[in-house]
């Protein structure tokens, strides 16, 4: 009797078992494929739009009055945009596709500086017309490679939580079909690296190529390095120093330091370059109270630092409270001209006063010593160029770094319209307006987390 | 000598007079300020006091938030033109006592309206308070006006004016940003020093404004297999403070790893392609690479 019953509990208990690892099994089935479905959304989406990108491009070459053609380039950087965007929804962040990502934003990059240019007065050049075909014969072979590996992705029901697992766990089976063929891509578009966008484009290149080198002094070493960092903050001996160098593909050239203090049981990071021994930035790291100085008095603070360490004559731009820290962007100030691309950064604690970190890599790489400005026109002129709606409060000089990345001559003014505060730039050589920037009212708060 | 000192005694006793008086008349007047100079960028009470005065006379419109914005440092200024003071947009010792006088604050009032988040405004005394923004179905209250009689006041212009305190935001970001990269920095970092957070953060920036990789906060943080944190759920546990922190440093321009885009820690790291990358340094446990 007792044994038909415990027989019987035995039994319901293996099927409520297996019962319950039969539906798990089926719900995390249902997780996996959802996700699969998401990335087969995204692959084929990007090779419809490499397809219908490809196409575009082919057309653009063949046209020639200014309202096809700018319409047309202007689909070309909107798919460009589309299929980049795909392309951050595959698992590749593991597999070298930035090539063709960079690519990509360069295509947009071209097609939208053309397509927003007056194609009437100024058509598009010769040199212009080999970048598209260029980026044609580019987009072809994309176009191709990718189609393969879509077709015989279909063929053989390939899966991309495969292609997940194999650049996880980097295992990576021989012949994973979706990897190689993506590889493939990324290497064809390497062989057009040095096709010409122009020099709108390139500017974009040669700010990520800035270096340190127009720094002025000598290499210096480590120990150097030290002394320099306890002058800066004028320290006592019982702080504790590491230092240790950049490794050898680093853009900036820097020593990195470590200061711990036991005094205040803070520690302090700071880079300075080797070349010259200049701050790239310093971090100090402790506990900052409840806010006890206003962010005017924090301001003096900055100012009195920047005195002490800058040759250069700054002028406050910006200035932030958050919560207890006050945080401070500084422009360089030559011959009254604010040079906005010279700024540094300091972050001053609320509750004593202390400075707690300083940024100045922008100012470094942006740094030239003696500028020549050239302001063609009169402010008076410039004004007509500004919207009529448009409140002017003040106005100044300044120089900034425009959209293509050149630097320009502005004048630039402050004021309203609306409800809402703008700076405009005007160009102090030809009058364009090089520049509207809104700015930013404090967020309300939506919900304390 | 003497008679300079009898001077300034004269005048210290005329300033106390002064000050008797007004304590006498406004009792409003008594407590207002703090002595901190406030200025543009500012938050806290001092600048909620600010507002207050502010749209008390009708020079302010905008939302009484708590934070020293544009518009009010526009409306400081027109304060400072039409009462004769030198225009400077720093709310500074005589301003703040000329606007003490020149209004009334009810301090209490004020707060209580942005405690319960209740939409209000304050434009000459006539205090109104709308439904909160939160549905629950509560009745609409108008808070109860007591006698405000400034002169020269504005007309109440009833336009319900915002709630809670709001925040400083670096620009081009917003605080749901911010959070998104704090529970990203936390998952990833949590056990790193402060500046390996920072890194982590500015490496999250870098990648944002650099061509190969997406163009949002959010597409490079979900991008598939480009966090681990993000892989394996740890981007959802809570942040704390100082990973808040660290983000708040990394998008106010501090980048400690020399514009990388790319790290990884060599005692887990799996692709043997990551160790390919050119190097730039370590940082706690991370290498950051180009």
């Amino acid at each position: 009797m007792i044994r038909t019953i415990l027989i019987v509990l035995l039994f319901v208990a293996v099927a409520g078992t297996g019962y319950w690892g039969y539906s798990e099994h089926q719900e995390k089935n249902a997780v996996l494929l959802q996700a699969e479905n998401n990335y087969q959304r995204a692959f084929h989406d990007l090779n419809f739009h490499m397809d219908s990108l490809h196409d575009k491009i082919g057309e653009t070459i063949a046209m020639n009055t200014r309202n096809q053609l700018s319409p047309a380039l202007a689909q070309v950087w909107r798919l460009t945009s589309e299929a980049h965007n795909d392309v951050g929804q595959l698992p590749l962040a593991l597999l070298p596709f930035n090539k063709t990502e960079e690519f990509l934003t360069k295509m947009g990059e071209f097609s939208y500086r053309a397509a927003v240019r007056d194609l009437d007065k100024n058509p598009l050049s010769d040199k212009e017309y080999n970048t598209l075909k260029e980026l044609y014969a580019n987009s072809t072979e994309i176009q191709n490679e990718l189609r393969k590996t879509e077709s015989l992705a279909q063929k053989n029901n390939l899966r991309w939580m495969d292609v997940e697992m194999a650049l996880a766990t980097n295992k990576q089976p021989e012949d994973n079909t979706i990897i190689d063929g993506f590889k493939t891509v990324d290497k064809s578009v390497e062989g057009y690296s040095d096709v010409d966008f122009g020099t709108e484009v390139s500017n974009m290149e040669k700010m990520k190529d800035r270096d340190l080198s127009q720094l002025k002094g000598k290499k210096i070493t480590k120990e150097e390095a030290k002394k320099i960092a306890i002058d800066f903050f004028q320290l006592k001996k019982n702080v504790k120093i590491t230092v240790e160098s950049t490794g050898k593909d680093a853009k900036y050239d820097a020593y990195s330091l470590t200061l711990y203090n036991p005094d205040t049981k803070g520690t302090t990071y700071m880079d300075l370059t080797k070349k010259g021994g200049y701050p790239l930035y310093v971090l100090y790291d402790r506990n900052v109270g409840k806010a006890k100085i206003s962010l005017n008095e924090a301001m003096l603070q900055a100012d009195d630092f920047l005195k002490k360490h800058m040759e250069s004559q700054m002028e406050m731009v910006t200035s932030d409270q958050y919560d207890n820290i006050g945080v401070f962007t500084y422009a360089r100030l030559d011959d009254g001209v604010r040079i906005y691309p010279e700024t540094v950064s300091v972050k001053v604690a609320l509750d004593n006063g202390d400075i707690m970190g300083y940024e100045g890599t922008d100012f470094l790489l942006a740094h030239v010593d003696d500028r020549t400005p050239t302001f063609k026109i009169s402010e008076q002129e410039a004004r007509t160029n500004l919207n009529p709606k448009f409140q002017v409060k003040e106005t100044s000089k300044a120089l900034i770094r425009n959209d293509i990345n050149e630097e320009v001559y502005c004048y630039e003014f402050l004021g309203i319209l609306g409800n809402d505060t703008f700076r405009v730039f005007i160009n102090a050589e030809n009058g364009n307006e090089e520049e509207v920037r809104k700015l930013k009212e404090a967020e309300p708060s939506y919900n304390d987390i | 000598m003497k008679r300079n000192s009898a001077y300034i005694k004269g005048a210290f006793f005329a300033i106390a007079l002064c000050f008797g008086l007004l304590a006498g008349f406004g009792q409003n007047n008594a407590h207002a300020f703090s002595n901190q100079v406030v200025q543009v960028g500012a938050t806290g009470e001092d600048v909620v006091e600010l507002q207050s005065r502010l749209q008390y006379l009708g020079f302010y419109t905008g939302n009484i938030d708590g934070v020293f914005g544009w518009r009010t440092y526009w409306a400081l200024r027109n304060f400072q033109y039409e009462f004769g003071l030198p225009i400077d947009g720093l709310a500074g010792g005589t301003t703040k006592n000329k606007l003490a006088k020149a209004s009334k604050y009810d301090k209490a009032w004020v707060n209580r309206q942005i405690d319960t988040g209740k939409k209000f405004s304050y434009y000459g005394g006539e205090k109104k308070s709308a439904k909160s923004g939160a549905a629950k179905g509560g009745t609409a209250k108008s808070g109860t006006p007591k006698a405000g009689t400034a002169k020269g006041a504005g007309k109440p212009k009833a336009k319900p004016a915002q709630v809670k305190p709001a925040k400083n935001i670096p620009n081009g970001y917003s605080q749901n940003d911010v959070n998104l990269m704090a529970n990203a920095v936390y998952g990833e970092a949590r056990g790193e020093p402060y500046i390996g957070q920072v890194a982590v953060a500015a490496v999250i920036i870098n990648r944002v404004n650099s061509a190969s990789f997406p163009n949002t906060v959010s597409g490079v943080i979900f991008e598939p297999g480009a966090f681990t944190a993000v892989a394996d759920g740890q981007i959802y546990l809570t942040p704390n403070a100082q990973a808040k922190k660290a983000v708040m440093d990394a998008l106010n321009g501090w980048d400690p790893t020399g514009e990388a885009e790319y790290y990884f820690n060599p005692d887990t790291a799996t692709s043997g392609w990551i160790w390919t990358r050119p190097q730039i340094k370590k940082i706690g446990k991370h290498i950051f690479c180009n």
